[in-house]
């Protein structure tokens, strides 16, 4: 076989689009199987709506239909009252690959996780050949427009195979529609996906209807948007090296001191001075000038300078109340519901916030007489309380359904002490009870394991938040649970008087041949009062232990030497 | 006769207070209680005198308005109203039968009043201690066991027996010895031998004719009804008692329980203890004096075992008792009564006993 030369190598390298670099790696995008790849078609569209109303201003009312059209086959269909996409905008949106304008910024925002709708546009005619078709009305605008588009792998451009407007009112006065056919499977965690949704975004209303065409609305329990979060400027904690390289190369300022003061949160300048004098760097030099050793130089100073914490009004939480009431309309059958959220922290120079909830215990709507169907709820109960916790996480509101364990939320639960606020917990597994627990870190910038998202990185400051979160919302439940637990004991108590005076006041009818209802009554009289009786508290009897009642036998019997002996003792014994 | 009745009486009378006081604070609003004697160490005198170990004066009370008391409670006025029902109708009933009879499922639940015969049978004891008295009187029974024979007339419901004229049989010992009526009893002491093979060569030796005594087989451990004839011959009549066994723990064993007070403490509760009973036979020491030498067992482990628990037995502390347990030990061995007939077959009737009463050699 003849070698190859360098040069022969060099014909054949070419260009590799990242389209059709993502159409071979796939899972990289998310689309790891046909479930999750449903899933994550519901996701991006949904995750887009929610935040073009955010930022337009507008209460969301989200329209969601996913259709079995044929085997492993589904249409998504995701509909927003949001303020619509311009024309021109939209084909770049829905069918060119990492177009957007969140990647640059510092906020707080659900986009993170996603790489954009355009994945589900390649995903979607990967596996099934259908075009992407999007509707959208802009109010300026009396007709709406259509449009169906394809992803061009190759030039990672959009394919319009369709355009028109039309009259027919789909959106009224603004919005968008975008309907996806993909090859997936369809699971509840799609549901739970919208469920949970709806739980951190209280103010959004969805409507979601399955492929066996049944409806559930998810109403909101808010009526306001929560405060947009604000653009941060980089933290000098937070930067890296490639960053910094560019922001010194793209910068306006003219003074290395004046690039550090304009372009960082917290640095003023003192810090300014003290970063460049740390650095030995010339604090008048030009940005542009700095080479590669002084860069780093720069960046070393910059870690190590005392600099005040970022800024942390730049985070949107869901909020305490807002969360309780979410939580609340959704699990209505909870006993007890509560949340905790903690004070913004920061990691690495991003701002970032834990919200805890609660949902505790599910009670059983029939009222139950008779003693047996009592019974069967007490071990209804017992069961559930074996049962581990349901954990939900979230990050920058949207929920984190896969790679539980590896996630640091999680890792964060585990290391809480639950058997301190009274629920079961072996070793430092998960905690077992009728419990959901919703955990909800917020941040400019989340920071995840791997590229598919869903796990959050372990950051000290983050594991050390979230415990402290934990456990105050702990605290909570504990003081519900022991309440709860006098108040059963009470009922308890009544119980078992009121279980026993039958046949009390029948014995003492019997002792004084006296008629025994009146001695009942009595006895149940007492019990009503609910009063506290003396000699109630005494502690639980000793038994006696040395108790011989049986006469015969009551030490071991002789053990046979030969010739009869007393078997008659073991027929005795029987009585 | 009339202390019987009056015995009876007076435990109606007994359990119909505890009813009446039960009421009285139902109507007072007052939490109901029972009082009972602790039956734990913490509450056993021991009478450096008299060498016995009784109850003390401390009681607990068991509360109907206590979560913990509150079933116990309810069962023990079960069985005391079960016992009035029995004496009221005058009938009798084991406590197996009253265990069957008084388990019922409780309104609303899936909870009984009684789940074993081991939670009913604690009960009758409390009951026993908290109103002093046996639960033969409670009409309470047991099967009979043990067989007695000699000079002696009672009245058994209804019926006089004698028990010198039932042939080579004896009287059936049932448990409730206490409605016995002793006509007449014409003897100086009484003897009560573990084994029935014992009592039938002593019978037919008329050993308690000659003798003149009152002749007892408990038929392995004595039951309750036993030991009660034991001890109201003993308090009634101030016969001395003197018990004969197997040379071996289980027979030493059997003694203390006649003698009561020692072992367990059960038995201080019982109170049908014979506390001034004596030790006949066979003793360790007897088997070397009486020359029994080519009759006796060879020690097992578990007979080893045993010997070494009862040394431990406050009873047992005596330097007597603790020389022979000893010697059992070091010399591992152990002698049936039938070794006795090594020497010849009417030797314990004619020689070993007698020689024994005579000389005064018991152990305390």
């Amino acid at each position: 076989m003849a070698r190859k030369t360098a040069e022969e190598f060099a014909k054949e390298q070419k260009e590799i689009s990242v389209s059709e670099f993502f159409e071979k790696n796939k899972h990289l995008l998310g689309f790891d199987n046909p479930t999750k790849s449903l899933l994550m078609a519901v996701k991006e569209a949904v995750d887009n709506s929610l935040d073009a109303c955010e930022e337009a201003g507008i209460v969301p009312d989200i329209i969601v239909k996913i259709k079995n059209v044929k085997e492993d086959v589904y249409v998504v269909s995701v509909q927003d009252n949001g303020p619509g996409i311009v024309k021109d905008q939209i084909p770049r949106v829905f069918g060119k690959l990492l177009y957007g304008s969140k990647f640059h910024r510092l906020k707080q925002s659900r986009g993170q996780q996603g790489i954009g709708i355009s994945s589900v546009t390649l995903y979607s005619q990967l596996t099934t050949g259908e075009p992407t078709r999007v509707w959208s009305k802009i109010e300026s605008q009396k007709k709406t427009y259509y449009v169906e588009l394809h992803l061009n792998t190759v030039k990672n451009e959009p394919d319009i195979l369709k355009q028109e407007d039309i009259d027919k009112d789909i959106l009224g006065d603004s919005g968008v529609k975008v309907d996806m056919t993909l090859h997936g499977r369809y699971r509840r965690i799609v549901e739970d996906y919208l469920k949970y949704t709806s739980v951190s975004n209280p103010f959004a209303k969805i409507t979601y209807t399955d492929p066996n065409g049944v409806k559930t609305i998810f109403p909101r329990s808010h009526n306001e948007l929560p405060k947009q979060p604000k653009q941060m400027k980089p933290h000098p904690y937070g930067v890296e090296f490639g960053t910094l390289q560019r922001m010194l190369n793209n910068t306006s300022s003219r003074t290395v001191h004046s690039f550090l003061t304009n372009e960082f949160s917290s640095v003023g300048n003192q810090s300014a001075k003290e970063i460049c004098k740390v650095a030995k760097v010339d604090e008048g030099k030009k940005p542009s000038e700095l080479d590669r050793a002084m860069i780093e130089g720069l960046m070393k100073a910059m870690q190590k300078v005392k600099i005040q914490r970022p800024p942390l009004d730049c985070l949107s939480p869901i909020g305490s109340a807002e969360l309780e009431k979410s939580l609340k309309k959704e699990y209505q059958n909870a006993e007890f519901v509560t949340t905790i959220n903690r004070d913004p922290e920061v990691y690495r120079g991003f701002p970032f916030m834990i919200e805890v909830g609660i949902v505790y215990g599910f009670q059983e709507e029939k009222k139950e007489e008779n003693g047996k169907k009592k019974k069967k709820q007490e071990e209804d109960e017992d069961d559930r309380n074996g049962e581990t916790i349901e954990l939900i996480r979230f990050a920058n509101r949207v929920p984190l359904l896969y790679q539980q364990s590896a996630c640091s939320l999680t890792q964060a639960v585990k290391e809480v002490d639950w058997k301190r606020y009274n629920l079961d917990q072996k070793g430092s597994n998960l905690p077992s009870g009728p419990m959901k627990l919703t955990v909800h870190i917020c941040s400019v910038w989340v920071p995840f394991v791997s590229e598919s998202k869903e796990a959050v990185a372990a950051y000290p400051e983050i594991i050390k938040e979230a415990k402290l979160a934990l456990q105050d919302a702990g605290r909570k439940l504990s003081i519900y649970l022991s309440g709860k637990r006098r108040a059963g004991e009470q009922k308890r108590r009544i119980q078992i008087f009121e279980r026993y005076s039958g046949e009390v006041a029948h014995a003492l009818s019997i002792l004084t041949k006296r008629d025994a209802k009146p001695i009942e009554k009595k006895i149940r009289e007492l019990v009503e009062t609910k009063k506290h009786f003396k000699g109630e508290d005494e502690q639980e009897e000793e038994d006696s232990k040395q108790e011989a009642v049986q006469e015969e036998d009551e030490g071991e019997d002789k053990p046979k030497t030969g010739g009869k002996k007393e078997d008659k003792n073991k027929e005795n014994k029987k009585k | 006769m009339l202390m019987v009745v009056f015995m009876t009486r007076n435990v109606k009378d007994e359990l119909e207070r505890l009813g009446e006081k039960i009421i009285r604070e139902i109507d007072k609003g007052e939490n109901p209680n029972i009082e009972i004697p602790i039956r734990t160490l913490s509450n056993v005198v021991f009478d450096q005198k008299t060498k016995q170990l009784s109850l003390g004066d401390k009681t607990a009370k068991r509360y109907y308005f206590n979560v913990a008391h509150s079933k116990k409670f309810m069962q023990t006025l079960m069985v005391a109203s079960f016992a009035k029902s029995l004496i009221d109708e005058k009938i009798h009933t084991s406590i197996r039968d009253m265990y069957y009879n008084l388990k019922r499922t409780l309104p609303d639940s899936n909870e009984n009043t009684f789940d074993e015969q081991s939670e009913s049978d604690p009960i009758i004891v409390d009951l026993e201690v908290a109103i002093d008295v046996l639960r033969e009187q409670l009409h309470l029974t047991t099967d009979r066991k043990g067989i007695v024979a000699g000079n002696v007339r009672i009245e058994d419901r209804g019926d006089l027996i004698d028990w010198s004229k039932l042939g080579s049989g004896g009287w059936s010992i049932p448990s409730t010895v206490d409605e016995v009526d002793f006509k007449k009893v014409d003897a100086e002491f009484v003897l009560v031998v573990e084994k029935n093979a014992g009592f039938e060569r002593l019978h037919e030796d008329k050993f308690w004719q000659k003798q003149n005594c009152v002749l007892i087989g408990t038929g392995g451990q004595p039951s309750r009804g036993t030991r009660l004839l034991i001890q109201r011959l003993n308090d009634e009549y101030k016969l001395p008692v003197y018990v004969m066994t197997d040379s071996d723990s289980y027979g030493f064993y059997i003694y203390s329980v006649i003698k009561s007070g020692s072992i367990n403490l059960a038995h201080v509760s019982d109170r049908i203890a014979t506390p001034e009973a004596k030790f006949i036979g066979l003793t360790v020491s007897d088997i070397f004096d009486y020359d029994l030498k080519k009759a006796i067992i060879k020690c097992k482990e578990v007979d080893i075992k045993r010997a070494k628990e009862l040394l431990e037995y406050d009873w047992f502390k005596k330097p007597k008792w603790q020389k022979e347990i000893n010697l059992m030990i070091e010399k591992g061995i152990k002698a049936e009564i039938e070794a006795l007939s090594h020497r010849g077959l009417k030797f314990m009737s004619e020689e070993y006993l007698p020689q024994k009463l005579k000389k005064g050699d018991f152990l305390d």
